[in-house]
């Protein structure tokens, strides 16, 4: 194979919206918490009460999600610009996807045993 | 404002005798007349002939002295001398992230690739008209701020993200030309020209961190220009 510089993966629109929306998402998650916390106040049974709501539970799990991909579009970014051999590159993709989706199965795992 | 001297440290390299780059102290008189740091540029040359930096037009419209002065890209024709404090000397380098050729000269060869791979030219395949092709004074508008740059690269070699990738991503200078072809209502290939960019490098490296911004010596907005390629791109696609 000759060693060309080959770009043009069409992809990386969805990518860079998807890290504002979910930016956005963690944003106002975290305002929500910070507003409901600041009513119940802090503590461990104030945590559990809250965390005892259905919907509190699922825009948790929301804004985990929303965590991941983040994290994923940002990670892969830091790996593209430092990491340039291609073996390499893509078993650090792999391990950080399956890093992440892992995070996110031991979150829920977590948030539905409460 | 009378007579001064003024000390520089200025980067040396020359590959066919130097075994590596190395600064130079030196000084210069320059007299009330001289206004910028090209002019005091100049005397230094008169000086010590052996220093080698590109000039031309000395008004900052060639966009050959571009350098990094004190740590900031710029053009040493639109400098001031006034800038410069006081007893510290004036620090030269040559713009960073680009092969030095020797002393403050750069090869440009990849920073020209990437701005003919957005293919700056209108492409319009109409048959051309008698005159001119038109535009409204509001269209005109809009192409403000982008057909105004000099490609001196000050901007693209201020970016991270092209010292990183300078054959991958478009650059800061790249694609504002991008965005002055994709915004100009006589071209027809808004869509080829959105998909050639349309890639994690060629124009997602970009993370608007704004080096350019405060890099260009001409006051033109990289960040702006392509916040709007990514606006069509939006637009396009949902």
């Amino acid at each position: 194979m000759v060693n060309r510089v080959v770009v043009g993966a069409h992809y990386g629109l969805k990518d860079w919206l998807a890290q504002r929306v979910t930016a956005l998402v963690m944003a106002v998650y975290t305002l929500v918490m910070v507003v409901l916390l600041s009513v119940t106040g802090g503590g461990f049974d104030a945590w559990r009460g809250l965390m005892a709501h259905s919907f509190v539970r699922f825009i948790t799990f929301i804004f985990v999600l929303s965590l991941c991909y983040h994290a994923w579009v940002g990670i892969r970014d830091i790996w593209m610009d430092y990491v340039k051999p291609t073996a390499i590159r893509l078993t650090l993709h792999v391990l950080t996807l399956l890093a992440l989706v892992g995070y996110a199965g031991w979150t829920t795992q977590i948030l539905w045993r409460l | 404002m009378s007579n001064r001297t003024l000390q520089f440290k200025i980067y040396r390299y020359d590959p066919d005798k130097d075994q590596k780059p190395y600064m130079q102290e030196i000084a210069v008189e320059v007299e009330s007349t001289d206004r910028k740091l090209l002019d005091a540029m100049v005397k230094l040359k008169a000086k010590d002939d052996s220093i080698a930096f590109r000039r031309s037009c000395r008004e900052g419209v060639c966009g050959s002295d571009a350098m990094n002065i004190n740590g900031r890209n710029g053009l040493a024709c639109l400098t001031d001398l006034t800038t410069f404090p006081e007893g510290k000397p004036i620090v030269l380098r040559p713009l960073p992230g680009l092969p030095v050729i020797r002393d403050l000269i750069v090869d440009m060869t990849q920073f020209f690739k990437q701005y003919h791979s957005i293919k700056p030219y209108l492409i319009n395949n109409d048959p051309p008209p008698e005159t001119e092709r038109l535009q409204s004074p509001e269209d005109r508008e809009e192409l403000n701020g982008l057909y105004e740059c000099i490609l001196c690269a000050c901007c693209s070699t201020s970016c991270p993200s092209f010292w990183w990738n300078p054959d991958k991503f478009v650059g800061p200078a790249g694609l504002l030309a991008a965005y002055r072809f994709i915004a100009d209502t006589r071209d027809q290939a808004t869509s080829e020209r959105l998909d050639n960019l349309e890639d994690p490098y060629r124009l997602f490296r970009c993370h608007t961190i704004m080096n350019c911004v405060e890099a260009c010596p001409k006051g033109l907005n990289p960040t702006k220009a392509i916040g709007k390629i990514k606006d069509m791109m939006v637009r396009r696609a949902v």
